[in-house]
């Protein structure tokens, strides 16, 4: 593995090397794209909408292209209209250093459990396969999906609103794990970290923290399949942190490393990226300075359209059949409603299967024809607890936790 | 054909059950070997773009700026300082002032 890493940044450093010597010399523009499928424009906020279609990253069919490396892969909306679950090949993808290991060997991995424990341990992947197994279905979302719509504008990732996708996860409880290296006394939080490196040594390793009745909570769990198969590389091969009903940051991937802390996680991952302001939604006011910042945690709902694209047509005197999906954050779909009056009055949709409530539900409903002209139609998912997806778009500095109601507009002619 | 169709139907239901008694089989965890596109191409713009092309393209690729919306030039000085404080970004001092101008040239909003 060690092999791996080394060679992987050798090569980053050597790239870097190579465009200091040769300059321009045998490189391509950014503009050619020559293995590109095609384009993609998304209904972001503003310019540039245009994004390369791609099949040319491992075990991935074609992706919207965000950025090649580190590689950024958003998962267009039509795959979430084929099903509840997302497939492997189209799951969305995310890595914050561009030092990701491209060979992983099953047998000689290894997954180090260390810090405040009574026992370390150095678990292979047949050992965690010996060990009681558990599946839960759940929805795993980036912080700044949708941050595209975000206006004013804010720097990051340009998603649309494909940086989420739901799978089947097969795994091991997180706490079975836990107790098998005994939590000591006074462990108070649990950090992981996965096989991934920056290119440069001294930037900050990517880690995470739990605090550590979540992280024994039963449901965190530490998942070797995806969809009832092991999962791409690019998604976290041979392990990946899951964390129900909590942002993708927490889902750590190529989980190779669990420490239990004695004291809170200040590193930089969790004190000063993925903060939120402590606010209703996250919201502030673009300028407002002197919030109190916190780690960004739990999901809250959402619902999109995902037969209809925003600008679709429809026939007028004929009724239209209306689908998507909606999930409800940190807990199950309640009901899912639409309106096409813009807000006023609501109806409630027909929900789908129930998988658990930390999946994706399935809603549609058989929309009676309306008067022609234009339309505005909006979806909103309440959750379990009552909270509902609100009217206004927050808005803060990361471009995170985006969930107000997402209008479409369809024109009956 | 229809024998393989009512297979897959079995299958998936069964994969679908929430029935904590049912036994599933382990699934095979194969060693996995890909390769990565390299990412390198550069950013457009001739000899104004080689301040930001010998210094942010070890990190990231050229793909991800130019994706990015139009922002004022306050907010490119401070993407290109977080680089350097924050993720140690090896970029010669010289090279700021040359690389911040050709964001605010191609992502530039007043």
């Amino acid at each position: 593995m060690a092999h791996h890493q080394h060679d992987a940044r050798t090569q980053a450093l050597s790239r870097r090397t190579l465009l200091r010597t040769m300059g321009i010399a045998g490189l391509t523009l950014a503009s050619s794209t020559a293995w590109a499928d095609g384009s993609i424009r998304l209904p972001i906020a503003g310019e540039p909408r245009e994004r390369p279609l791609t099949h040319e990253f491992p075990q991935k069919g074609d992706m919207i292209l965000q950025r090649t490396r580190p590689p950024l892969l958003e998962t267009p909306m039509e795959v979430f209209d084929r099903g509840v679950f997302t497939p492997n090949d189209r799951f969305y993808v995310r890595w914050h250093w561009a030092v990701i290991p491209t060979s992983v060997d099953a047998g000689s991995f290894r997954l180090t459990v260390r810090g405040h424990v009574n026992q370390m341990l150095s678990l292979s992947t047949d050992d965690l396969l010996k060990m009681p197994r558990v599946e839960l279905a759940a929805v795993n979302q980036c912080s700044g999906n949708s941050r595209g719509f975000f206006s004013p504008r804010v720097p990051g990732a340009q998603w649309a609103h494909g940086a989420m996708g739901n799978a089947r996860w097969t795994g091991v409880r997180l706490k079975d794990v836990l107790d098998r290296a005994g939590v000591k006394s006074g462990g108070i939080q649990v950090r992981f970290k996965g096989l991934d490196e920056p290119v440069v040594p001294e930037a900050p390793d990517f880690k995470k923290s739990l605090d550590i009745d979540h992280a024994r909570d039963g449901e965190v769990m530490i998942a070797f399949a995806m969809n009832g198969e092991q999962l791409p590389l690019l998604n976290g091969f041979p392990l990946r942190l899951i964390v129900p009903g909590w942002y993708s940051t927490y889902w750590v991937k190529m989980l190779s490393d669990i420490e239990v802390l004695d004291r809170p996680d200040d590193n930089y991952w969790m004190a000063t990226a993925y903060t939120i302001p402590d606010t209703l939604h996250a919201n502030i006011t673009p300028g407002q300075t002197g919030v109190k910042m916190v780690p960004i945690s739990r999901m809250t709902p959402r619902s999109f359209v995902t037969n209809i694209a925003d600008g679709a047509s429809l026939p007028s005197g004929a009724n239209a059949d209306i689908r998507g999906i909606a999930f409800g954050g940190d807990t199950g779909v309640a009901k899912v409603e639409y309106s096409v009056d813009d807000g006023r009055t609501w109806q409630l949709a027909t929900l789908g299967e129930d998988h658990g409530k930390y999946s994706f539900r399935r809603w549609q409903t058989n929309l009676p024809p309306l008067a022609k002209g234009g339309h505005s139609f909006m979806a909103r998912c309440t959750n379990l607890a009552g909270d509902v997806q609100p009217a206004e778009p927050n808005w803060n500095n990361s471009g995170f936790m985006r969930n107000v109601i997402e209008p479409l507009h369809i024109t009956t002619t | 054909m229809r024998h393989a169709t009512i297979m897959m139907g079995v299958l998936s239901a069964a994969l679908l059950t929430s029935t904590p008694a049912w036994v599933q089989q382990a699934p095979a965890i194969t060693s996995t070997t890909v390769e990565l596109p390299s990412g390198d191409q550069l950013f457009p713009g001739g000899s104004d773009a080689d301040a930001i092309n010998n210094n942010c393209l070890a990190c990231h690729s050229a793909d991800m700026v130019l994706n990015q919306p139009a922002l004022p030039k306050a907010a490119w000085e401070s993407e290109v300082g977080k680089m350097i404080k924050t993720y140690r970004a090896p970029i010669d001092e010289s090279d700021v002032p040359a690389i911040v101008d050709y964001l605010v040239k191609t992502k530039g909003k007043t």
